[in-house]
């Protein structure tokens, strides 16, 4: 393999890794820091044991988070240096405006919280975990404007050979980042959301803390609930974004390859090299509805789109379905258990079944990112930068030994990681003991 | 390469004054990270049991994360100022960056993983990787700064040729030795703010001794540098600069003063004053390169060839101005708030 594959691969898995964190850390912060509040205005301590039962997990997702961003900040000079160079100007000043406004905040307040509940007032304390979701959310701003500069790059003149920056404020105006970041959070609300369901579904199932999971369950399915549709909401209006401005995506995403108005969707598809393989069920106009909100507006096909300027269709399609299908399945869920939230030793089926379901809005996440990244090849910053002119002039030898090395720390790590918060979600919220194995 | 201003410049200016808080931003990443690198080094050697263990991660565990963010701002930093040199430097040092961080993610995790579960194996596990991620670090950090300070063998493009083994000279070995002494010196004087009883005693002793090996190290890598790179060059046209030089030689009375009268903040307090102006001294040096090329000067990456536009500069100078001071207030406050001899409600770990 090359450079550049091998470069792409290593990116992708290092950021997949990152994010297997970051969407609970942005959840769940903002839920713990309700918790909190709640104990603070009424002195409820199950709220306290809330915040601290279901902060021990949270502390785990976190450092691994931040000790995998780490990583992430670095590659773009390490793997993608000519990229760096050629738009740094633009992107570099993001990412340090990122750590600076940021990161800064959310590491520092992180200590303060977990070494704090002794020497720190509720409400002081309480406010330290609203700085921690502040600023993991707006951490996310500052990553999704730079990221937003790549899709749909905005606010910059080619000059002196590399691409300056010329409208500050239009690039952090920029609409494509405000449309990722606007559904980016709500998916993480879902994830916080989904978990705090499953995990007291675990529980409750098994007729422990009735009362400590019962309350987290409500608070759980009602997040989960009100984001699951606003996630669909916000990604319809995303996609009429992004139909406009990266038309090859829209064509990619759905496997479509002849331009028409009136373009369809068609429900069964098998996408091929040149074409689709098979082609069944079709929905009338949905396509040009869905993208352009008209029945009769023209969808641009692959066909029409030079070859060396397609984006993969077929990982882009799948990703597509992927979240969508799960994006319809979570709404469902959530829709039942807060119906039945008074009554859920009834359906013990149902209560069975969430602790599996954790993983969807996480699967969807990923398949979102995956749409979003692949289904913008072959370039790195839209219509500006091929991803192939991007990379570092290195070594295969160098980059193999580290996309080596990185999988295999990252597998032990979220081996290790997640089979931590799995055992710690089964402790319950009474025992604060290490979790004992057998030697 | 191409240079993007002119000497005398308003964007000159402004690329000079980034030159100078992108020194100071490593300056003060070394101070802070520096003293829980140490800590974490010294795990094995001053630890006698489970409990003094447990000391030493709780000693650094409220601030590491925020000590290592300064790491991801300098690189931010240099990412956003000098785009062209964060490019050529991360790619041109990229084995001994990737193990780096690697490391440091060991490191991380370390802390959180450590405390969860009751088995013998799965503690030695992470202390095994708390302190090779806390070694390695200092060491690697040494070796990379002490090759900047000497000059990397760029291309006419800036790119490295040295690849990992070139940096593991003579003298990049040297600077990996006088970090790991430092660091660990930092640490100790820290274990000596945190810690109580038989550790904190250990830890004393331990920088007792330290002291004078720091002192001949330094005096030998001065000498060192003076024989085998051009770093006094810029001292010798301005020898005001010299000035620099008493920050680390009073950092070092100082240590030694305080902590013989047992006022241990004041004794890390002059840790600190070393680390950074060591950090400055070898800055002030390479100017105005950021990566200084040698044995081929003309190949260096300069704040001329590596800065960004005008505009970028100002308007970082501007987030810099506004955030930086309440970052340095919030962390001032968690300090003098956590940094206090670790009792039995302190031990989160
Ligand atoms: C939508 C949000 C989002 C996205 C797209 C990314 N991250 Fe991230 N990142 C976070 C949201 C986040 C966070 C929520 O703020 C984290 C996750 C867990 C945590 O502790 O903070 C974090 C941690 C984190 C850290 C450690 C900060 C610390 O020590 O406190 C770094 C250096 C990065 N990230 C860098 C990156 C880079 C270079 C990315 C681009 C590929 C990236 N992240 C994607
Ligand atoms: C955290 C969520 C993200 C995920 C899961 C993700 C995923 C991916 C994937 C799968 C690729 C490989 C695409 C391919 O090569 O075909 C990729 C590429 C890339 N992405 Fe992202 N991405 C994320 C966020 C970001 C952000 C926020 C940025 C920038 C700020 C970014 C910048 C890049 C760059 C520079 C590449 C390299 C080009 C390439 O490999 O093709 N990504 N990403
Ligand atoms: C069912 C309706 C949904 C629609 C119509 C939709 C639409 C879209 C579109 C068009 C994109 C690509 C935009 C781009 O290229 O930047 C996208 C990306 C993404 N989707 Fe969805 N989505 C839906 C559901 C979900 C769900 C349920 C989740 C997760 C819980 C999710 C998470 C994401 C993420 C993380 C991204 C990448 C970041 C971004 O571009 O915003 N989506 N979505």
């Amino acid at each position: 393999m090359d450079v550049l594959m091998l470069s792409r691969l290593q990116f992708a898995a290092a950021t997949m890794f990152h994010f297997i964190f970051v969407p609970l850390t942005l959840g769940m912060s903002v839920l713990i820091a309700c918790m909190e509040t709640a104990y603070v205005r009424t002195g409820n301590e199950v709220y306290k044991k809330m915040a601290k039962f279901w902060g021990k997990i949270f502390l785990v997702n976190f450092a691994l988070g931040i000790v995998t961003g780490i990583t992430l900040e670095f590659q773009f000079g390490t793997n993608w240096s000519r990229y760096s160079a050629y738009v740094g100007d633009v992107f570099g000043s993001l990412l340090a405006i990122e750590a600076t406004a940021a990161f800064f905040l959310e590491s520092t307040f992180i200590g303060v919280w977990h070494f704090g509940w002794e020497k720190l007032s509720p409400k002081a304390h309480m406010a330290s975990a609203w700085l921690v979701a502040g600023a993991s959310n707006l951490s996310a701003i500052w990553i999704i404007i730079a990221n937003g500069f790549m899709q749909d790059p905005k606010g910059f003149v080619i000059r002196n050979g590399r691409a300056e920056m010329d409208n500050f404020v239009e690039i952090i105006t920029n609409k494509w980042a405000w449309l990722q970041f606007f559904h980016m959070i709500p998916a993480a609300m879902c994830v916080g959301g989904f978990f705090l369901m499953g995990v007291s579904a675990w529980h409750l199932y098994r007729k422990q803390n009735t009362e400590f999971f019962t309350k987290s369950f409500k608070f759980g399915v009602t997040i989960a609930l009100i984001f699951s549709i606003v996630v669909i909401g916000e990604g319809h209006i995303h996609g009429n974004n992004m139909s406009l401005i990266q038309p090859a995506k829209l064509a990619a995403m759905e496997s479509h390859w002849e331009t028409q108005r009136n373009a369809p969707i068609n429900l069964l598809v098998i996408p091929g090299k040149n074409g689709n393989l098979v082609e069944a069920l079709p929905i009338p106009g949905a396509l040009s509805f869905l993208a352009y909100n008209d029945f009769n507006a023209e969808v641009k096909g692959l066909n029409d789109i030079p070859e060396d300027e397609r984006p993969p269709v077929l990982i882009t399609f799948l990703a597509f379905r992927t979240m969508v299908g799960i994006g319809t399945i979570m709404p469902i869920l959530a829709l039942f258990g807060w119906v039945m939230r008074n009554r859920l030793n009834e359906f013990p089926q149902y209560m069975k079944l969430l602790p599996y379901c954790i993983p969807l809005p996480y699967i969807a996440i990923w398949a979102g990112w995956t749409l979003a990244e692949v289904g913008r090849q072959p370039w790195i910053v839209y219509g500006i930068m091929k991803t192939s002119d991007a990379v570092s002039p290195v070594s295969t030898g160098q980059v193999s030994f580290s996309f080596i090395l990185m999988c295999a720390i990252y597998t032990l790590l979220g081996a290790a990681g997640i089979w931590l918060m799995i055992r710690l979600a089964k402790q319950g919220p009474d025992d604060n003991s290490p979790i004992q194995v057998q030697a | 390469m191409m240079e993007f201003m002119e000497m005398g410049s308003l964007h000159y200016y402004l690329a000079m004054i980034w030159f100078v808080l992108w020194g100071v931003l490593w300056a003060v990443y070394f101070i802070l990270d520096g003293f829980d690198l140490g800590v974490g080094t010294l795990l094995p050697f001053l630890a006698k049991n489970e409990t003094e263990k447990r000391v030493m991660y709780n000693a650094t565990g409220p601030f590491w994360d925020g000590n290592e963010v300064w790491l991801i701002s300098a690189g931010g930093v240099t990412f956003a100022a000098f785009p062209y040199a964060y490019a050529q430097m991360f790619s041109g040092l990229y084995t001994a960056l990737m193990l780096l961080l690697f490391a440091l993610i060991l490191r991380g995790v370390s802390f959180e993983f450590r405390s969860k579960v009751d088995s013998k194996t799965w503690k030695k596990v992470w202390d095994f990787c708390h302190v090779t991620g806390s070694f390695l670090p200092a060491l690697l950090l040494g070796v990379a700064f002490a090759n900047i300070f000497r000059g990397l063998p760029l291309d006419e493009t800036g790119f490295s040729q040295a690849g990992l083994f070139g940096l593991l000279n003579p003298y990049g070995l040297a600077g990996g030795v006088l970090f790991t002494t430092i660091f660990v010196m930092h640490g100790a004087l820290w274990l000596c703010i945190r810690a109580t009883g038989d550790l904190q005693g250990r830890a004393e002793s331990l920088a007792l001794k330290l002291w004078p090996a720091q002192v001949v190290l330094t005096v030998l890598f001065l000498a060192y540098t003076a024989v085998d790179t051009q770093l006094f060059s810029n001292y010798l046209v301005y020898p005001a600069l010299f000035v620099i030089l008493a920050l680390p030689v009073a950092g070092l009375v100082l240590m030694r003063t305080y902590l013989g009268a047992r006022r241990y903040w004041m004794a890390w307090g002059s840790s600190c004053l070393y680390i950074g102006g060591t950090a400055l001294f070898g800055v002030a040096g390479i100017f105005p390169a950021i990566i200084p090329s040698n044995p081929n000067p003309a190949n260096s990456l300069t704040i001329m060839n590596s800065a960004s536009s005008e505009l970028t500069l100002s308007i970082m100078l501007g987030v810099a101005l506004i955030f930086v001071p309440i970052v340095i207030g919030y962390q001032f406050w968690a300090y003098k708030t956590f940094a206090t001899p670790i009792e039995d409600k302190d031990m989160k770990y």
